[in-house]
């Protein structure tokens, strides 16, 4: 497939959490309060940083073992799988994609985290892969407990794996998270609830994908990642008009 | 019906514990990989950008991270070795952040008109429920900040000068201090790039 050398599109914001969102009370002052400027993409934000395969480690998405000092983490064992692609589906190769997690028990390896629940001497909650050439990526963990956090009295977290992937431009980064199927916290959450359209919601939501589980070693999760397209380069836009 | 496609997977916030996946030792985890990802390694010109993010109270974003792309040199993008973009993270105590660099070129812009010389930046944070676009432009480069085609989009001129950053005196690199309000009177200008 030849390169597609046209634009990134323009976001959608409707997409996404807009800045202010009252019920995350953090986001009160750290929310612009005037217009973002737009720009079209210049030759910067069409292009992005590459990630060499030279990077990782052999363990890097494995999370159940990339932090093992005298024994395998513990919790749940799932593979968490799926497809990076563009809006226009086309599949994103060789990416980075980065994800970090509570341990099973709610708590995060961070020196700022404070929760009563025990962190696990053989889980870190790190871990990062490239995409293939297909646009697939899986790493294996374990399944993050929710936990509660100062927000609303005390509101709880569902169970969630932090993610960040880059793609091939610096205008598609995005960080988000990954929630599973069936938490009853889900729509609870002050933090998904940012997501003003439900549909957008449910597609940050993993499904069970007992296909691909591992027979008596690990359930499986299948989450595809959807990033900005780049259009076709069919004319340039000049200034004086066409 | 207009055509479908598909959608972009929404943003959520980076979270205060962003450190453990995008800077494991700043999160305390010492085993793993150990990236200094703050320091930009190529040929050119070495400089140091040195900033602090204010929250719209003008209290420091102690949790923030941040992450730098920028042109090489010669004002190209993923020419030879020189990666081009670079991550830190602010201070727990005190909210600094800072990177380590060469002074970028100059990247034409769309129309062949020369921007002047920047570096893009990206904030992420807990709060920030999709990260936060910005550019840091050098006030040495005054005619050139004049013609900039992506300043002069901005239809306030007075808040053009927020993207500017200050040259600190009296360091052995030239450093450049650039201060970021997320909201406010003297709010800095994002971009929907």
């Amino acid at each position: 497939m030849p390169p597609i050398l046209g634009d990134i599109n323009k976001r959608d914001r409707g997409q996404h959490p807009p800045a202010y969102t009252p019920t995350y009370k953090t986001s009160v002052l750290r929310s612009p309060r005037r217009a973002l400027i737009s720009i079209e993409p210049g030759a910067g934000e069409n292009a992005g940083p590459i990630f060499r395969p030279s990077l990782l480690g052999p363990l890097d998405n494995d999370l159940i073992r990339n932090f093992a000092k005298d024994g395998e983490a513990i919790g749940e064992r799932i593979i968490v799988h799926g497809k990076v692609m563009d809006e226009f589906g086309r599949p994103v190769p060789n990416t980075l994609l980065e994800v970090w997690q509570a341990n099973a028990g709610g708590r995060y390896r961070h020196v700022n985290d404070t929760y009563l629940a025990p962190l696990d001497p053989n889980f870190g909650g790190t871990g990062r892969c490239l995409t293939d050439a297909e646009g697939n990526y899986f790493f294996r963990t374990v399944r993050p407990g929710p936990y509660p956090w100062r927000n609303n009295g005390s509101d709880w977290r569902p169970a969630h794996i932090h993610f960040s992937v880059f793609g091939h431009a610096f205008a598609q980064r995005l960080v988000s998270q990954l929630y599973f199927e069936g938490d009853p916290l889900i729509p609870l959450c002050p933090i998904v609830n940012t997501i003003p359209d439900l549909a957008a919601r449910e597609r940050l939501v993993a499904r069970l994908d007992m296909g691909n589980t591992v027979p008596f070693d690990a359930l499986a999760y299948r989450f595809d990642i959807i990033l900005r397209g780049r259009r076709q380069t069919f004319f340039e836009t000049k200034p004086e008009g066409h | 019906m207009p055509v479908e496609y598909l959608k972009e997977t929404p943003s959520q916030t980076g979270g205060p514990y962003v450190h453990i996946g995008l800077l494991p030792v700043a999160a305390g985890i010492a085993s793993g990989t150990q990236e200094n990802w703050h320091v930009l390694q190529g040929a050119g010109e070495h400089i140091r950008i040195e900033g602090l993010i204010l929250d719209g109270s003008g209290h420091p974003v102690k949790d923030a991270l941040v992450e730098l792309w920028q042109a090489d040199s010669e004002g190209r993008h993923n020419a030879g070795d020189f990666l081009g973009w670079g991550r830190t993270s602010a201070a727990f105590d005190t909210g600094e952040w800072a990177f380590e660099t060469i002074r970028p070129g100059v990247v034409p812009w769309r129309d062949g008109r020369p921007q002047a010389r920047h570096v893009s930046l990206a904030i992420f944070a807990r709060g920030i429920n999709i990260h936060l676009n910005t550019r840091m432009y050098f006030p040495e480069d005054e005619a050139a900040l004049a013609a900039d085609p992506v300043l002069k989009s901005i239809e306030w001129v007075g808040r053009r000068k927020t993207l500017v950053a200050t040259r600190v005196e009296g360091r052995s690199v030239p450093t450049y201090r650039f201060v970021i309000n997320i909201q406010g009177e003297d709010e800095t200008v994002f971009f929907d790039v």
